[in-house]
């Protein structure tokens, strides 16, 4: 166990420390959320548009809950990113070759990415804190929120690593995910409530696990502590988990086992 | 750093080795012992197997059948155990261009669950063997070829291995670095680590191994010393470039047949080559010879054996390597 806690505690500072070296990438990933989505179109829609079903105060405070789980998407489908270099320079092997647990590459990786993502959820909810949305649950809420995130982090960072490992080339890698990420958030209720879209789209949305971390996120800031969307999004998030960790198991087992 | 003795047992020991892949086989069959503290090269054109055959001792590829050994430990059975031994030196620069050299030895200190202390002695005896204490706290990224190949042999070192596994270890590097990391490599051996390698160059096989198996098309031709393969192929080769190439040469190949120390006589066309115990002593006679019959020579050249005829005589083809000449360095 000591061992265990050893070489995984490594590998994570190793991806801490990488990041920290890409002072500019840290930067803009933790600032692209904030200023495009939540400051930029939060802005521009707050007068724009009287979007039919929203019942906040302000469009800015409807948005906060979506650019969280926006924030979550895209660093959990990001997650496999630096496995996929390691593979392809040829440090996967390294590792590989050492007498460590397969499976401690693979947690470092979550811990790390699970980090990043709930530290940029408490950003983003103490920027939209300033422009004025106050969540009706307080602090108890934030911790909620990252639950949440983290809920739904875990199984999108799944399927993100096992697709480093099965592609054969990172312009693959960067294909699909290019592919999921915005279909996921338009086919979901990040930026408009289900009345406001089109028949199609709500029942595609309906599918989408994105929408009921969205929706629990939202009570929690809109509403309070109402239990339906918070008993919904842990099922839900239960199911979608199990799922994604099925179908990354063999894959892990295969190319790291 | 544990001084080992070469004491002639065995390190490795492979018997049977096969991998399929679909329907085709990357090595079949594969037989060698290496005994501990030798340089074993497994030499070979690319794509012949020897990487596959690498990959499957460092325990990162499972054989279709056949098994490994790695000082007793089986290579999937005990995969663990065997990684606790040995070290391994990738063909390419498996670097982390964000990470300082000595940032790579600390994490891979953790991944072997070293000690603190441990790691730290370790990185400093590694470090100046290597000869690179002045660099080791820059950022990878700023190595020179040459450097980030010192390092890949530095986080090779880390478990203080009972073996070191080098794929390719000079590929793409200038001469003066090749020379280098021959150095280093022969120094290992002094302390008592043994080293397997894998080359397509033939003079590094020839100038650093103990002992080479040639692979080719997923199988061992044959396994020995450089000197003793070479000595074994027989003698020195002449050959002789004829003047009238076109003139009946039946009675001199004859007549040089039956002189003594010669040993095989065989026309190429354009003139002769004979393979002979030793140049020196037959190179006289069969001039004589030739000007007794009446034929003028155009071009003599004469030679010691070396590993690309070894290699000709066990694969029947000779030494090609479709790699591009500008591999990254």
């Amino acid at each position: 166990m000591a061992d265990y806690i050893q070489e995984t505690l490594a590998l994570t500072m190793r991806w801490v420390t990488r990041l920290s070296r890409e002072r500019f990438s840290l930067l803009f990933t933790l600032a692209q959320p904030m200023l495009f989505w939540l400051i930029l179109f939060g802005s521009l829609f707050q007068g724009a548009v009287d979007i039919r079903g929203i019942d906040a105060p302000n469009y800015m405070s409807f948005l906060a809950a979506g650019v969280v789980v926006m924030t979550v998407l895209n660093n959990g489908l990001a997650g496999g990113v630096d496995l996929l270099f390691d593979k392809e320079n040829g440090f996967l092997e390294r590792l590989l070759t050492s007498p460590i647990s397969r499976s401690s590459i693979i947690v470092s990786r979550y811990i790390f990415v699970m980090g990043i993502t709930s530290m940029q959820v408490v950003v983003i909810l103490l920027v939209a804190y300033f422009f004025g949305v106050h969540p009706e649950t307080g602090f108890g809420g934030v911790a909620g929120t990252v639950i949440i995130g983290l809920l739904f982090g875990i199984g999108l960072t799944s399927i993100s690593m096992a697709m480093a490992f099965a592609v054969k080339s990172h312009g693959d890698f960067f294909s699909v995910i290019g592919f999921l990420s915005l279909p996921a958030i338009f086919l979901s209720t990040a930026l408009v409530p289900f009345d406001a879209m089109p028949g199609w789209m709500a029942f595609l949305a309906h599918l989408n696990p994105m929408t009921y971390a969205i929706e629990a996120i939202r009570s929690l800031i809109l509403v309070g502590w109402a239990l339906a969307p918070l008993v919904k999004v842990v099922l839900v998030m239960i199911a979608f988990d199990a799922l994604c960790l099925y179908g990354s198991v063999g894959i892990f087992k295969r190319n790291v086992g | 750093m544990t001084q080992q003795a070469s004491d002639g047992s065995t390190a490795i020991e492979v018997v049977g080795l096969t991998k399929r892949y679909d329907t085709v086989d990357a090595i079949s069959d594969i037989n060698f012992q290496i005994k501990t503290g030798e340089i074993f090269g497994l030499l070979g054109p690319n794509g012949a197997g020897k990487t596959t055959t690498l990959r499957i001792l460092i325990t990162v590829l499972t054989p279709t059948s056949g098994s490994a050994r790695v000082h007793g430990f089986d290579v999937c059975q005990e995969a663990t155990k065997v990684r606790r031994i040995i070290g391994y030196v990738p063909q390419e620069r498996a670097i982390d261009r964000f990470l300082s050299g000595r940032e790579h030895l600390l994490l891979l200190g953790d991944l072997y669950h070293l000690s603190k202390q441990d790691t730290l002695r370790r990185i400093d005896e590694i470090l100046k063997l290597v000869n690179l204490e002045d660099k080791a706290d820059q950022r990878a990224r700023d190595y020179s070829g040459g450097m980030k190949r010192k390092l890949d042999i530095a986080c090779g070192l880390i478990p203080d291995p009972k073996v070191l596994f080098m794929d390719e270890p000079t590929l793409g590097l200038d001469v003066e670095s090749r020379l280098r990391i021959w150095e280093h490599v022969l120094g290992l051996k002094e302390r008592g680590i043994t080293v397997v390698l894998t080359t397509n160059y033939l003079d590094e096989a020839d100038q650093l191994c103990d002992r080479v198996a040639i692979i080719d098309e997923g199988k061992v031709r044959v396994i020995g010393s450089p000197k003793k393969l070479k000595a074994d192929l027989g003698g020195d080769g002449i050959s002789l470039a004829l003047l009238e190439s076109e003139r009946e040469i039946d009675t001199l190949m004859s007549s040089l047949q039956a002189l003594p120390g010669i040993r095989t006589v065989k026309a190429n066309g354009a003139g002769l080559d004979i393979r002979v115990d030793t140049a020196e002593a037959a190179l006289p006679r069969v001039l004589e010879t030739v000007a007794k019959s009446g034929h003028g020579v155009d071009a003599i050249d004469y030679h010691r054996p070396r590993l690309d005829d070894v290699f000709v005589a066990h694969t029947g083809h000779a030494f090609r390597n479709e790699a591009s000449v500008n591999t990254d360095g």
